[in-house]
């Protein structure tokens, strides 16, 4: 399979639409204002699609994860799942939800509960839609394959892997119901270097072979160009720029891209220091531009 | 020193060991001796009816207060009833009513705990009324006044203890629950559909179920206390045989015959103390680390198979570093770093690690995590935890040893002339490492006035022209400011302030932006790299990240599972690495990939792949 064909998702309807989001967290406090997570947010997902979402901590990227998951209060705006108003879903809406839409944590020490053997965690959403325990069975032996892990995991506990298997395992558990949509929050960020490099080439094969799509959160710049189709950087609760994958991050137009950009270091020390180089110079061009914009 | 090793030596060797709960509490002396008593007091309630000649009750009036006998083993008391008989049946009676306090204070205090704790809300807040109202309630009058209301019964005053014993049970949950209740597994049950008692029953209840049974074990040993007391006092049922009445009546015959009263005590004292020991023993064994003898080096068992296979040289302490080498101003020589395990083994994490960082010089190890970068470090910096040993090698800072070849520990004493004042440290966590109860400026300026003993006000001038020089833009502000009020990439100038302010030789900076975003990051290795420049100062830079160590370093190590596997200029390491591993790591590097191809699993599937990778890693961990 060429690198073409999954550089173009299937045309078509949107599979999510979040338009006009905002996020509100109340404070404890008699008439205190309410603390204002995410401010019009506005991006749509395609079958098969990856829409990488860029962001520094604190800039609402993960509650907006959270938001299309059903963890984060929706205040005002609508998200839209395969045309169905999802921002106010019950929990047996949650639940039929929950074949189609599923979540990979950042961290996979607290995202398997330590205390239930990796055949349990797999086969709990199988459960949950009702499924026989012999086709559960089987369907948690495909998944096991799927990730590359043995089948003797089925009875062994989280805590006998690394932390890249264990992301696998969560991997296998979203798999489980063949979602529409993996909602990925920082799903690489606290694996090493060479595990990372397995697990990012796990997910593309996935989408490759089931035509899922991703919403994928991470800080990292290289990460999001390598898995997406399409990017959008937030900041400070605000997308402030959104795009193709290859315009974002080789031309990115808002000063905070650009920053972003030239921010991660490469590794070799001549070209890191003309990249050095480079971000000083931008900054230094920010600062100017911003302090004549404020005498203009 | 020659170096001589067979293959299955070389790297981290050795598992981590460790034993069953179970077996945990058995082992402990004071768990073994609870388990057997509480077994014994449990053999007679269940045999009660086999093991007592009489019945409770039955009264020989012909034979009272009479000594041990043939047929009343251990006597009998003022109307004839034989003692053995009633110690063993309130045994039953005793027991049963302690489990029942027991379980009614688990029935009414687990459900709302687990609820409030999960839920929150209205239903938390009436609770959390009701159990202080509960709890202010002065215990003892409450069970006068059921007595008083509903006579003496031993299982009404038990219902009613438990009750009063509830709170216990609940503020427990709550807090375990309160705790658990925002992990993301628990998140990952809620995105999958799981109704609420599911995730309670499968996902919550499992954190709490430790703390609740060693609670109960203290639990029932207040109940039998509270219940005997009772008794003692005369509140209890007389038709009923328990260890309280016995008390009762041998203290009313303690002039006839003192004997009566040993029994029961002897059987309430050894019953409560067993279950308050067991109590303590089953904290032990699911809570505390595990006591392990270390062998000393070079001493018998485990270390000396090691020794031998390692061929040391017989060597004594000496106080001088090999010539020629005393201009470095760090130097570690075939490091080994190691821990003790519950079988006698050690498991080593660093092995055979050798370089040496000059004075201007910025030396960077690279490796993953576990690949016992940071125990290197620590080990420089006599940071170890306390069960570390220096399994081989030593450690020498401006031509003095701070590990002489034979020592197995870091000298504290020998390194506190050095830390803080000529070797500094920058962590990975700028937050966790400031006190939050002092404000920054007191931080910065303590350690000043000890270490170059120069008066407060000298050393506030200076702490304040620091935060200056390393781009904080109001000095002052941030001065007075305490950690939480700063944001973490300020925090780590703060720390960075700190590690330059004694104006040491060498800093060894540990991840020193790994928690920081990657625009804070930057920021920060501009910071570094001009304060290392200016300062004239050696650097070991610990870092998972090839594109910090290209920014910053002038040499690179790169460690894999506890060993170096290669060093050298960083150019010439990032270029053309020559170890297997670089070339994986440089490898997964995305910078300048194409994206959406492959990274490792070219010609195969991604599971292939993943599984040739743990493959690999297994191996290398088996080695």
């Amino acid at each position: 399979m060429s690198a073409a064909d999954v550089n173009t998702p299937a045309a078509g309807p949107d599979l999510l639409t979040v338009a006009g989001l905002d996020v509100e967290y109340p404070l404890k406090g008699f008439r205190r204002k309410p603390f204002r997570a995410l401010t019009d947010i506005n991006i749509n997902i395609k079958p098969g699609e990856t829409l990488g979402l860029v962001g520094e901590s604190g800039s609402g990227k993960t509650t907006l994860g959270r938001a299309v998951l059903g963890l984060a209060p929706v205040t005002s705006g609508t998200i839209t799942f395969e045309g169905n108003d999802i921002s106010h879903a019950s929990r047996g809406e949650r639940r039929s939800l929950g074949k189609d839409l599923q979540v990979v944590f950042q961290d996979p020490y607290t995202s398997l509960n330590p205390s239930l053997q990796i055949g349990d965690i797999l086969s709990e959403p199988l459960r949950v839609q009702g499924q026989e325990p012999a086709v559960a069975r089987k369907r948690v032996k495909e998944l096991l394959d799927q990730v590359g892990l043995p089948s003797d995991a089925l009875n062994r506990l989280p805590r006998e892997f690394s932390g890249g298997q264990r992301q696998r395992v969560a991997i296998a558990r979203a798999l489980a119901l063949s979602p529409k949509l993996i909602v990925c929050d920082e799903p690489v960020s606290a694996l090493d270097l060479s595990t990372q490099a397995v697990v990012l080439d796990l997910f593309l094969q996935i989408q490759r072979d089931t035509g899922v799509s991703y919403l994928f959160v991470s800080h990292d710049l290289d990460v999001v160009r390598h898995i997406s189709h399409r990017v959008a950087v937030m900041y400070h609760g605000e997308i402030v720029e959104q795009g193709t994958s290859e315009q974002v991050t080789r031309e990115p137009r808002h000063p905070y891209t650009q920053r972003l950009l030239l921010a991660s270091p490469v590794p070799d020390p001549d070209r890191q220091a003309k990249r050095r180089n480079d971000r000083h110079e931008l900054l230094e061009a920010q600062r100017k531009a911003e302090m004549s914009g404020a005498t203009a | 020193m020659s170096m001589i090793q067979p293959d299955d030596l070389v790297g981290q060797t050795g598992t981590v060991v460790r034993s069953h709960p179970v077996k945990k509490i058995l082992k402990n002396p004071m768990g073994l001796a609870s388990v057997v008593v509480l077994l014994f007091m449990v053999v007679l309630a269940v045999l009660a009816n086999v093991l007592a000649p009489f019945d409770p009750n039955f009264a020989d009036i012909g034979k009272t207060l009479s000594p041990g006998d043939a047929v009343n083993i251990l006597g009998t008391d003022s109307v004839g009833r034989d003692v053995w008989s009633r110690l063993v049946f309130g045994a039953r009676t005793t027991l049963l009513s302690a489990l029942l306090c027991a379980g009614v204070a688990i029935a009414i205090g687990l459900p709302s705990g687990l609820i409030a704790g999960y839920y929150g809300g209205k239903f938390d807040g009436v609770s959390n009324w009701l159990v202080n109202v509960l709890m202010s309630l002065p215990g003892i009058i409450v069970l006068l006044t059921v007595r008083a209301a509903v006579g003496p019964s031993v299982w009404i005053s038990m219902v009613a203890f438990g009750i009063l014993m509830a709170p216990g049970y609940f503020r427990l949950t709550r807090t375990a629950v309160q705790s658990v209740r925002n992990e993301l597994y628990v998140d990952a049950a809620r995105v999958a559909g799981l109704s609420d008692a599911t995730i309670l029953s499968r996902h919550i209840f499992s954190v709490v179920r430790a703390p609740i049974i060693i609670q109960t074990a203290v639990i029932c040993g207040v109940a039998i206390a509270i219940q005997s007391g009772l008794e003692f006092l005369g509140l209890g049922d007389p038709s009923v045989a328990t260890w309280g009445v016995m008390l009762n009546e041998g203290f009313k015959n303690i002039y006839l015959s003192p004997v009566l009263l040993v029994w029961p005590v002897l059987a309430i004292g050894l019953t409560i103390g067993a279950l308050v020991l067991l109590g303590n023993a089953i904290r032990d064994a699911l809570e505390d680390a595990e006591k392990i003898k270390a062998p000393k080096r070079g001493s018998n068992t485990a270390q000396a198979e090691l020794a031998t296979t390692r061929h040391r040289p017989e060597r004594t302490i000496s106080a001088t570093v090999e010539s020629g080498t005393e201009h470095h101003l760090v130097k570690v020589s075939h490091l080994g770093v190691g821990y003790p395990q519950a079988d006698g083994s050690i498991k080593k994490v660093v092995d055979d690690v050798s370089f040496h960082v000059d004075r201007g010089e910025v030396l960077g190890i690279v490796g993953e995590s576990g690949s016992g970068k940071s125990q290197t470090a620590f080990s420089i910096l006599g940071l170890l935890p306390d069960n570390a040993r220096i399994v081989a090698g030593s450690i020498q800072f401006d031509g003095k040893f701070t590990v002489a070849p034979t020592e197995d520990r870091v000298s504290q004493a020998r390194l506190s002339e050095f830390r803080g004042k000529r070797i500094s440290y920058i962590p990975q966590e700028p937050m966790s490492n400031l006190d939050p109860a002092f404000t920054i400026g007191y931080q910065l300026v303590t350690p000043m006035v000890r270490v170059l003993k120069i008066s407060k006000a000298e050393a506030r001038q200076r702490a304040l022209k620091l935060l200056d020089d390393v781009g904080i833009r109001f000095p002052q502000k941030t001065f007075d400011a305490y950690p939480h009020e700063v944001s973490g990439g300020m925090a780590q100038r703060v720390l960075i302030a700190g590690a330059i302010s004694c104006e040491p030789d060498l800093i060894i900076a540990d991840e020193p932006t790994t928690a920081l975003d990657v625009t804070v990051q930057a920021d920060v290795l501009d910071l570094i790299r001009d304060l290392q420049k200016r300062l004239g100062v050696g650097v070991i830079l610990v870092t998972h990240n090839f594109g910090v160590v290209a920014d910053l370093c002038d040499r690179v190590a790169v460690m894999q599972n506890g060993r170096l596997v290669e060093d050298g200029d960083v150019r010439e390491v990032l270029r053309n690495p020559k170890d297997p591993y670089t070339q994986k790591l440089l490898g997964s590097m995305l910078e300048g990939k194409e994206p959406m191809t492959m990274l490792v699993s070219a010609g195969m599937t991604a599971a292939e792949a993943a599984v040739r990778d743990d493959e690999s890693d297994e191996k290398e961990l088996a080695q």
